[in-house]
């Protein structure tokens, strides 16, 4: 199997807005560590849309977290638009799976989009503007004085994703954001990200466990390995830019990227690792 | 049709309480006995006893101590508990000495006090505060230590400044077990008020309750325990009312959990 990147934005480090190097992360247990994340390396260029899929246990979440600032790298580095992440960086937003718990229920759903910009300290006419715009373009601007928990499971992770377009962030990160909803909420939050990723022009990084998933949303797809965790293969998504849910999925091109992806993950997932490792 | 439902409320709020009371009156109608004087005769002394003067001078002076031992115990609970469940470090170092202190009946610590802090207002403050502290304290802890991940991740992400990260993270996220411990303190606040006037006091409640009791004045001295009841019972409408307002996002996230 070959392990050159193929991906474009990979090709030229000069415009990478997110540029992951040699990634390695050892959690300390007891007596000895384990090794979630062995060596990961990869960019990100500005207005890209990149998925990361791996098996179940790849350390996808670790990477994320890594990547967003939560988590301290064992070694290795990750440079977000020039600058060494080492804590939370402004600029990124993150989307969480569990959308349950990452909205505040005390608040409503206006104020969980507006508090992040309060933090930001934007002026309060811009902030309602942005709250507005924010909850018009996940097509919630009825339920800005509802409470989360009130609304669907969909429907919250609409506020999530609402909170993170709001903050109008450089890049936005997404862990596994569809995992919990139904099937059709899941193809209808696709299309929203699409849609939201090409008005808004900011880069997304898409963590997710789904091989359809990421070929129908990405422009590049990378595979990682199993834990402990390395890059396997980044596969570019030659798919049209205008994508829906019947068309795309039923195109032949999506097809062998599918399969193509699906058999990287079962070798993944046998323990497969590239040449070198 | 709305009428019904709130004669319902109603009906079920009193009954038991009228009941009560009209076996109190039944059982006591003809009574010669010293100590359990008729109902009526205790009633009937109610308002020589309390409202010619007694008010301001016995019964605010115990409110005003109640309301500052109360007050001070809620704020230096909420203080240190949410200091103590954020810092693992401080929770290790502190926890047991907390439990030992804990244990300790606040009634014991009064002679004690008595001599730091002499017999006046403040000494029974203490009172107040050293048994009312314990309940708000545990449960902040508690209430801080559960706190989501992905909540506190999320506030992390969007670079929450401490400050806000306190009120609108930490003190919201845990005023569920803040309040379940306001509720405890707050009996406990009341059986000390009344426990700290036995001692040593020249006004207050508790203070002229017992000297009913050493002048054998038995129905004045039953007044004053039915007049305690019903600040007893005030006092917990006014807590519910307060806690139904700022709580009533998690009377609503539990009930849809439920359902949901």
């Amino acid at each position: 199997m070959t392990t050159t990147p193929t991906g474009a934005g990979s090709a030229g480090t000069s415009t990478a807005l997110l540029d992951v190097r040699g990634l390695r992360k050892v959690y300390d247990g007891r007596g000895r560590g384990v090794e979630a994340v062995r060596d990961l390396t990869f960019t990100v260029g500005a207005g890209e849309l990149v998925c990361i899929v791996g098996p179940s246990g790849a350390g996808k979440t670790t990477l994320l977290r890594c990547v967003a600032g939560l988590l301290g790298c064992t070694s290795g580095e990750v440079v977000l638009e020039g600058r060494r992440v080492t804590g939370p960086p402004p600029g990124m937003a993150v989307v969480f799976q569990e959308y349950g718990r990452s909205l505040f229920p005390w608040m409503t759903v206006r104020q969980n989009v507006e508090r992040p910009l309060k933090e930001k300290r934007v002026p309060k006419a811009d902030r309602r503007r942005l709250v507005r715009e924010a909850l018009d373009a996940v097509g919630l601007a009825e339920a800005g004085d509802a409470h989360p928990w009130q609304l669907s499971g969909g429907m919250q992770q609409r506020v999530a994703i609402a909170r993170a377009v709001a903050y109008e962030p450089h890049i936005l990160l997404m862990d596994e954001p569809f995992a919990a909803v139904d099937a059709q909420t899941r193809a209808d939050l696709e299309d929203l990200v699409r849609a939201l990723w090409k008005r808004l022009g900011v880069t997304v990084l898409f963590v997710t466990h789904d091989i359809d998933e990421s070929v129908y949303l990405g422009q590049r797809v990378i595979v990682l390995s199993n834990s402990p965790t390395v890059v396997l293969e980044e596969v570019a998504v030659d798919l049209p830019d205008g994508r829906d849910q019947l068309t795309t999925r039923s195109a032949p091109r999506f097809a062998e990227l599918r399969a193509h992806i699906y058999k990287l993950v079962q070798q993944a997932k046998e323990g497969h690792r590239p040449a070198g490792e | 049709m709305s009428v019904l439902p709130v004669l319902r409320r109603i009906v079920l709020l009193l009954a038991v309480p009228v009941l009560l009371v009209a076996a109190w009156w039944a059982a006591t109608a003809n009574s010669t006995d010293f100590f359990w004087p008729p109902l009526s005769d205790i009633l009937g002394t109610f308002d020589d006893t309390w409202f010619h003067g007694r008010i301001t001078s016995d019964v605010l002076p115990s409110l005003a101590r109640l309301l500052a031992g109360y007050s001070l115990a809620l704020l230096l609970g909420v203080g240190l508990g949410t200091a103590i469940g954020s810092a693992r470090v401080l929770r290790a170092l502190l926890e047991p000495s907390l439990e030992f202190f804990r244990a300790i009946p606040s009634p014991v610590l009064v002679p004690i006090l008595m001599l730091f802090a002499g017999i006046g207002n403040g000494m029974k403050v203490l009172v107040i505060v050293s048994g009312c502290v314990w309940p708000v304290l545990l449960n902040t802890v508690e209430g801080v230590r559960a706190l989501d991940e992905v909540l506190r991740d999320t506030a992390r992400c969007y670079r929450m400044r401490p400050h806000s990260r306190f009120v609108h993270l930490v003190l919201r996220g845990a005023s569920p077990q803040i309040a379940a411990g306001a509720r405890q303190a707050l009996s406990i606040g009341i059986i000390l008020m009344v426990i700290s006037e036995m001692f040593a006091a020249s006004n207050g409640l508790g203070f002229t309750i017992i000297q009913f009791q050493r002048s054998f004045s038995v129905p004045q001295m039953w007044t004053g325990i039915i007049l305690l009841g019903l600040i007893g019972i005030a006092l917990s409408v006014v807590f519910q009312t307060v806690e139904a307002r700022v709580l009533s996002w998690y009377t609503g996230l539990r009930r849809s959990q439920r359902e949901g």
